[in-house]
């Protein structure tokens, strides 16, 4: 890690000032992005489904920090905050949401499928759990070409009971693959809570079926999470295998659209807030003298701005034009009629 | 000397890893020393030749194609292979959600250049290891499918999907193989060529016409080109003049080639190993029957399994599989009628 300014203070003491700003608006760009985009939703505005990243910010942003810029990543259903972290613009994303073909895909996928994989993030994997092989496939690539790039699956605790997770992480344990699986357990799949769909405890228990290397950070603190996903991405970099990563979190909001997650009680949602990533972030801040009060603010304020410009972009950009509907499917030839 | 279609496929194989490094097999049993190289041979002792690109898998299909998924979204051009295409469906996902959808989802910038093999055919082994999955993956855009009869097709058109930049599916026949020692087929149908020492290539969306004829139009592949090839010889004898069409490529179907072969005969007979229910004939018959209404001197007519799983006791089995005794009468009739 590289070490310009320490910031003084227990958990950032291994963070430089500058990556702990990072980290922090990186954060608040996710909130405010999907604040805005549930209210947009709402609103009757936007097409389709989303599927709200609120909560898990410091999940995204903490991986996504501790990679380079060839490392390549793949999300789920619910991908706006990868995408964020990962570096797709604002604009790109928005678009996409909005089915325009200024979109990271040409509004051809939608919000299940935001990515782009020149700036390293595959278009996401919206069936639970398929995106595990698929990561350990490129990580066999990279190993296979002496590259030391290093390839992260991000899944959910409900993708842990599907085949493809066994299978993915059985193969990448087997070939010793520079990648990094990171669980998100926000405790819910869908509906259905973690502890009525499994008997262990935490999800990193399950490496050990593969012989893999497991750790668990603290999915609600950005530092945490950096710190362990910088150790397994250094790990699989240095061609000493993939690792389990488990990260505990908590999603806000409903798993979908207007679902207004009656199945978690008032209690636990409480629980989780008080442990909310950004506000404790902004207080480890503030206490370490790296941010004032001022300066966050100002952060809010650019990332606001740099929201309602987005979705400007996106409302204001044009639709896919009706031959779009044939294009792009096979690389040398068009559709066959 | 004649090749046989795991001759040919390997050659095909290996000559494109020695060109590209970029090129790697993953499939169970492919590179095991002293073991199969694959169910039927096909890679036998290629891993003596490329230890680094013949990945042996744990028997995992959905594994094996969603990581042939990643490895080719970043620039890899993997060959995949399953044991029996039947276990493509263990897969199903990997294959119809990601590999046939991604580039397209991506608006056409992710690039999936990736082959898998996989063998079809009814040959002993009851309703789960027989299925003819061509119309499965018919319905399912984004995938190339080719579907190879003959050693000379095996090379030309394994050399082709290698070097395809799209998904292509290759169906392999069990009994069209020509395996050898303990991994021969009873029952195996001689499809050996002799192959040229200039390069070629057959593209992918063309058939061919293996005989010509002005009476009938048979359509088929693997199995049931050889089929209709039986039935045409016995046919003639009884002075009707088939044309007999090899697919080749199931997708995209050579379209031109079927109705101009329609169009001249008036008759079309299409002939396939799986259940008639949702088939490869469905498709195409319907297409001629849509572009060419007037040319039709008779009913767009399908000879196909029934419409259940395929059962094992071997006299059931050869009623299930389309006999080339059974197409000659369906033909004999229908020029009789019409």
């Amino acid at each position: 890690m590289k070490k310009e300014k320490a910031a003084p203070g227990g958990i950032v003491e291994k963070v430089s000032a500058a990556e702990t700003i990072g980290l922090y608006t990186t954060m608040v760009e996710i909130r405010e992005f999907e604040d805005k985009i549930r209210f947009l939703f709402l609103e009757g505005n936007m097409p389709g489904t989303v599927h709200q990243y609120v909560g898990q910010e410091a999940c995204a942003a903490g991986v996504c920090a501790a990679l380079q810029p060839d490392d390549v990543i793949a999300s789920t259903h619910r991908p706006h905050g990868h995408a964020i972290a990962r570096g797709l613009t604002m604009e790109s994303i928005a678009a996409e949401l909005y089915g325009r073909r200024t979109g990271c895909c040409k509004g051809k996928g939608g919000s299940m499928h935001i990515g782009d994989l020149a700036r390293g993030m595959l278009p996401a994997i919206a069936t639970v759990g398929d995106n595990i092989p698929i990561i350990a496939g490129m990580a066999l690539a990279f190993k296979m070409r002496d590259e030391k790039r290093v390839a992260v699956s991000f899944f959910g605790d409900g993708a842990t009971n599907e085949g493809a997770f066994h299978e993915g992480l059985n193969c990448a344990a087997v070939y010793n693959l520079p990648a990094v699986f990171v669980c998100e357990n926000n405790l819910y799949g869908a509906s259905t809570p973690m502890s009525m769909v499994m008997k262990v405890k935490d999800v990193a228990e399950r490496a050990a079926a593969y012989g893999m290397r497991s750790s668990i950070a603290d999915g609600m603190n950005v530092f945490d999470v950096y710190e362990k996903a910088s150790q397994a991405i250094n790990v699989a970099r240095a061609g000493e295998g993939p690792t389990l990563l488990e990260l505990k979190t908590f999603r806000y909001s409903g798993h979908s659209r207007r679902d207004p997650n009656n199945y978690m009680s008032k209690e636990e949602k409480e629980v989780w807030k008080q442990r909310d990533p950004i506000q404790s972030c902004e207080k480890v801040l503030i206490e370490s003298g790296v941010l004032s009060q001022e300066k966050i603010d100002a952060i809010r304020g650019t990332v606001s701005q740099k929201v309602e410009a987005a979705m400007k972009y996106a409302q204001e950009s044009p639709f896919p034009s009706p031959e779009a509907i044939e294009e792009g499917l096979y690389v040398g030839m068009g559709v066959p009629q | 000397m004649r090749t046989s279609i795991v001759e040919a496929l390997r050659q095909g194989i290996s000559e494109a890893m020695e060109k590209d490094p970029s090129v790697f097999c993953l499939g169970e049993d492919i590179s095991i020393p002293g073991g199969f190289g694959g169910a039927f041979t096909v890679t036998l002792g290629l891993e003596a030749r490329f230890p680094r690109r013949m990945i042996n898998t744990p028997i995992s299909e959905a594994a094996i194609f969603g990581m042939a998924c990643g490895a080719a979204a970043v620039g890899m051009r993997p060959i995949a292979d399953v044991q029996y295409g039947d276990f493509l469906l263990n897969a199903g996902s990997q294959i119809v959600n990601q590999i046939a959808k991604l580039r397209y989802m991506s608006g056409g910038s992710v690039k999936l250049p990736l082959v898998m093999r996989a063998p079809v055919g009814v040959t002993g082994r009851g309703a789960q290891h027989s299925q003819n999955l061509e119309s499965f993956f018919l319905s399912c855009p984004g995938i190339k499918i080719v579907a190879p009869s003959t050693a000379y097709d095996a090379l030309g058109l394994i050399r082709t999907a290698i070097q395809d930049d799209d998904p292509v599916l290759v169906f392999e026949h069990k009994l069209l193989y020509g395996s050898k020692g303990a991994r021969a087929e009873t029952g195996t149908v001689d499809a050996s060529s002799e192959i040229p020492d200039r390069y070629y290539e057959i593209p992918i969306g063309k058939g061919i016409i293996r005989k010509s004829g002005k009476d009938m139009t048979l359509i088929g592949s693997l199995l049931m080109s050889h089929f209709n090839g039986l039935a045409a010889s016995e046919l003639a004898k009884d002075g009707i003049d088939c044309e007999v069409i090899d697919l080749r490529s199931i997708w995209p179907l050579d379209m031109e080639l079927i109705l101009g072969s329609v169009k001249k005969t008036g008759r079309v007979v299409i002939v396939e190993e799986g259940p008639k229910q949702g088939g490869i004939g469905a498709e195409i018959g319907t297409r001629i029957a849509e572009a060419m209404p007037d040319y039709l001197l008779a009913p767009v007519t399908r000879v196909a399994a029934p419409n259940t799983p395929a059962p094992f006791s071997p006299v059931l089995e050869k009623l299930y599989v389309p006999q080339p005794q059974r197409i000659a009468e369906t033909v004999r009739n229908l020029v009789a009628k019409y």
